[in-house]
């Protein structure tokens, strides 16, 4: 009997989305599809408001990423009044300092929140145990001690966000050719040297490599089951820097294929000659590709798993994150790594990453500098800015057009997750196959529902990003026979 | 001349003349206002001073002290109904406070916590409005405007004194205008008057966008509670403590 298998929604990802599962009477999975079932209307709703309102109001797309979008839109607006890399007028070293340095504390945060709170009770407990075991909270129970640490971790991260942004969320810093503030000597000691109820960044620098030690035990221990878990195909994506390693704020876009050849190299103002959008009827999110290639073979990966892929080494002074970047790529002897589950191998070596960038710019006395922003004249207003940058779940882009009087009339957003829809199925229907494919049961066990999330959730994915909204993820599973009568359902 | 009022039951010597916000300001009772500027001409046009004398409600900023007044400004009818007012200035306009260059410096957002507004009671309109951009150094930004009039009575030409700013259309038509020829004679200082007269994000200096760091702003650092208490409180030191001797019940 033909059955199909509902996870609807998907759970411990930021956002609304569902799983469908079809089945025919051999038991064969014959469709897998992750729905998103949010409708966006950022877009839209942006148009008509004056230029400088954009990084401001669209930040609020995500409660997770905001610095991303934030630092996005004001790369847009750079190009918009004629200053930053794509004009002949430099942004300022303090500037671009200070927006870099709210972008790895958000990445610290973001990464710690994702890994911690949602991807290792899956890895501490196995995906058959219980939902209320599998949790943060069962996580407390087994390891006080490590969740002590990760709670103090993400505070620092969000600690210094409000440094930078003035609140831990949806601040404001960045306007058109810089920033409004530095970072104080005060703030930046505060954050050097903690303060009560807050660690120190040598402390950030040793609790860092948690995440990197629970994968690795983590890995030792279930090394065949996490290398066969839902290996699938796709080209990497990131942007680089002129050594053709990841740059998280700034340059061009690379794709590199399974041997890390570079299929394409671009400026990202020329996002549009090689990308395109495919829709479909059932889901909001789109599905990019890049048209030389087509929608199926053009489809990339970003985030985690594509930027070590991309990356050949990471900056001289960040040691740590180097010889754990290093190990990764030997794991796989050159080639890139296809594995769903090393995307979290990857996240822990970012927190890693973000961690010592983190330390080398608090120790950069330009942070304290006062010379904020470049004003451009009038005349070198373009009215059009394209923003890119890596954000923690991958290249997100931010496109505005404004009038001659600067109220904006277009605005597309071309979100991490969004990048990683086509890729996101593939890992459904892998797991999907590897779980149910040719088994005659009937009956959803929990670790079945959990191994479908488990792959999704390797990618961190914003569905709010990617549409918008968040909300209450209640978690349904039904199973319809080829009548579409139930044959068994769980809720939790 | 000096007249004795009650205001929520506290007996006061006030100054007769004196408007009931200020003498209830100086005696550390505050009354939220949008319209009114202290030491300019009362506009009585956003009502949100309401309060009740000797039963009726009557707008604290156009009505003067006189003797025997009973004044009830914390009662829980006439509370609400402020708090009424204001929501219904956010369902009348489209406020879109996270990303409004105001936030921060907006009375009418500062105005919104102090009257513990948590969301309209009223269904909001979502007006369509018209940004204008007609003035070289102005934007008007049509969606905030709550028709206080401020710019329209205290903004005026230098030279002619006319008026800069005009409320064009009634009622539901009705809408915040600017003079582009008068409005691009105006210095870079007058424009920022302008736009920090303003009680909301409608008038905005074209030049200058979110250049005060978010924490840093005005109604962040001080509420506007405080701000006005203390003003009065300044004022009433240095003006009227030796004529004014309050009375304790």
């Amino acid at each position: 009997m033909s059955r199909k298998l509902i996870i609807d929604p998907v759970s411990k990802i930021e956002g609304h989305g569902k799983v469908v599962v079809q089945m025919d009477d051999n038991n064969q999975v014959t469709d897998a599809k992750l729905h998103v079932v949010e409708f966006r209307g950022f877009e839209k709703f942006i148009q008509g408001h004056p230029y400088w309102e954009a990084p401001m109001l669209l930040q609020r797309i995500c409660g997770i990423c905001f610095v991303s979008h934030h630092l996005c839109g004001a790369k847009a607006l750079d190009d918009m009044v004629g200053v930053g890399y794509s004009t002949a007028t430099p942004m300022l070293p303090t500037p671009e300092k200070v927006r870099r340095l709210g972008h790895y504390m958000q990445q610290l945060q973001s990464h710690v929140t994702a890994y911690f709170y949602c991807i290792v009770p899956d890895m501490l407990f196995g995906m058959d145990a219980a939902p209320e075991q599998r949790n943060v909270v069962g996580l407390v129970e087994a390891d006080p001690e490590l969740v002590k640490r990760v709670v103090a971790l993400r505070k620092w991260g969000q600690e210094g966000i409000k440094s930078v942004l003035g609140k831990r969320m949806h601040g404001i810093n960045s306007v058109p050719g810089g920033v409004n503030q530095n970072l104080s000597q005060a703030a930046r000691d505060r954050l050097v040297n903690g303060a009560e109820g807050l660690i120190s960044l040598e402390q950030v620098l040793e609790y860092a490599q948690d995440g990197l030690k629970i994968f690795k035990d983590f890995h030792a221990k279930n090394r065949a089951e996490v290398d066969a878990f839902a290996e699938v195909p796709a080209l990497n994506m990131c942007l680089v820097n002129e050594q053709g390693n990841v740059d998280y704020y700034h340059g061009n876009m690379r794709i590199i294929d399974k041997d890390k050849n570079i299929v394409e190299e671009l400026d990202y103002h020329d996002y549009l000659d090689y990308f395109s959008e495919a829709t479909e009827e059932w889901s909001y999110m789109k599905f990019p590709f890049l048209k030389a290639r087509g929608r199926e073979a053009g489809s990339v990966r970003v985030g985690p798993l594509a930027r070590v892929n991309v990356t050949k080494a990471y900056e001289d002074n960040c040691p740590l994150a180097n010889a754990a970047l290093q190990e990764f790529h030997d794991y796989t002897k050159g080639k890139a790594n296809d594995m769903t589950l090393h995307t979290n191998w990857a996240r822990a070596i970012e927190i890693l990453h973000s961690a010592e960038q983190i330390k080398v710019l608090l120790n950069d006395a330009d942070l304290q500098k006062d010379e904020l922003i470049i004003t451009p004249a009038s005349n070198a207003w373009t009215g059009e800015g394209v923003g890119v940058v890596e954000a923690p779940r991958g290249t997100l882009l931010h496109h505005y057009r404004a009038d001659k009087e600067g109220n904006i009339t277009f605005a597309n957003l071309v979100v991490a997750t969004t990048q990683n829809n086509t890729v996101m199925n593939r890992t459904v229907r892998a797991v999907a196959d590897s779980y149910l494919g040719g088994k005659a049961q009937a009956e959803i066990t929990e670790g079945l529902m959990n191994a479908i999330e488990v792959g999704i959730r390797a990618y961190d994915p914003c569905l709010s990003c990617a549409t918008h909204a968040m909300g209450q993820m209640p978690l349904v599973v039904t199973v319809l026979g080829a009548d579409g009568k139930m044959i068994d359902e769980k809720i939790r | 001349m000096t007249v004795k009022i009650t205001i929520d039951g506290q007996s006061i010597n006030a100054q007769a003349g004196d408007a009931i916000v200020d003498v209830a300001a100086e005696n550390g009772v505050y009354i939220p206002t949008l319209c009114y500027v202290k030491g300019k001409p009362c506009l009585g046009t956003c009502r949100t001073c309401s309060v009740k004398v000797n039963g009726r409600v009557m707008s604290a900023c156009t009505i003067p002290v006189t003797e025997g007044m009973e004044i009830d400004v914390n009662g829980a009818e006439i509370t609400d109904m402020r708090k009424a007012l204001v929501e219904l200035l956010f369902a009348e306009g489209n406020h879109n406070c996270p990303s409004c260059e105001k936030s921060g410096r907006c009375e009418l957002q500062a105005t919104g916590y102090e009257v513990d507004m948590m969301v309209s009671r009223f269904p909001y309109r979502f007006t369509p409005r018209v940004v204008d951009h007609a003035s070289a150094t102005v934007w008007l930004e049509r969606d905030r405007c709550i028709f206080c009039q401020r710019c329209v009575e205290f903004i005026r030409d230098k030279e002619t004194n006319q008026k800069i700013f005009s409320i064009k259309g009634r009622g539901t038509h009705a809408r915040i205008e600017i003079n582009p020829t008068l409005a691009n004679k105006m210095s870079a200082e007058q424009v920022r008057e302008a736009s920090d007269l303003c009680p909301v994000g409608c008038i905005i200096d074209k030049t200058q966008g979110f250049n005060d760091p978010i924490g840093k702003r005005k109604f962040e650092i001080k509420s506007i509670r405080a701000r006005v208490l203390d003003t009065a409180a300044k004022n009433m030191t240095a003006n009227q403590a030796n004529s004014l001797n309050r009375e304790h019940p």
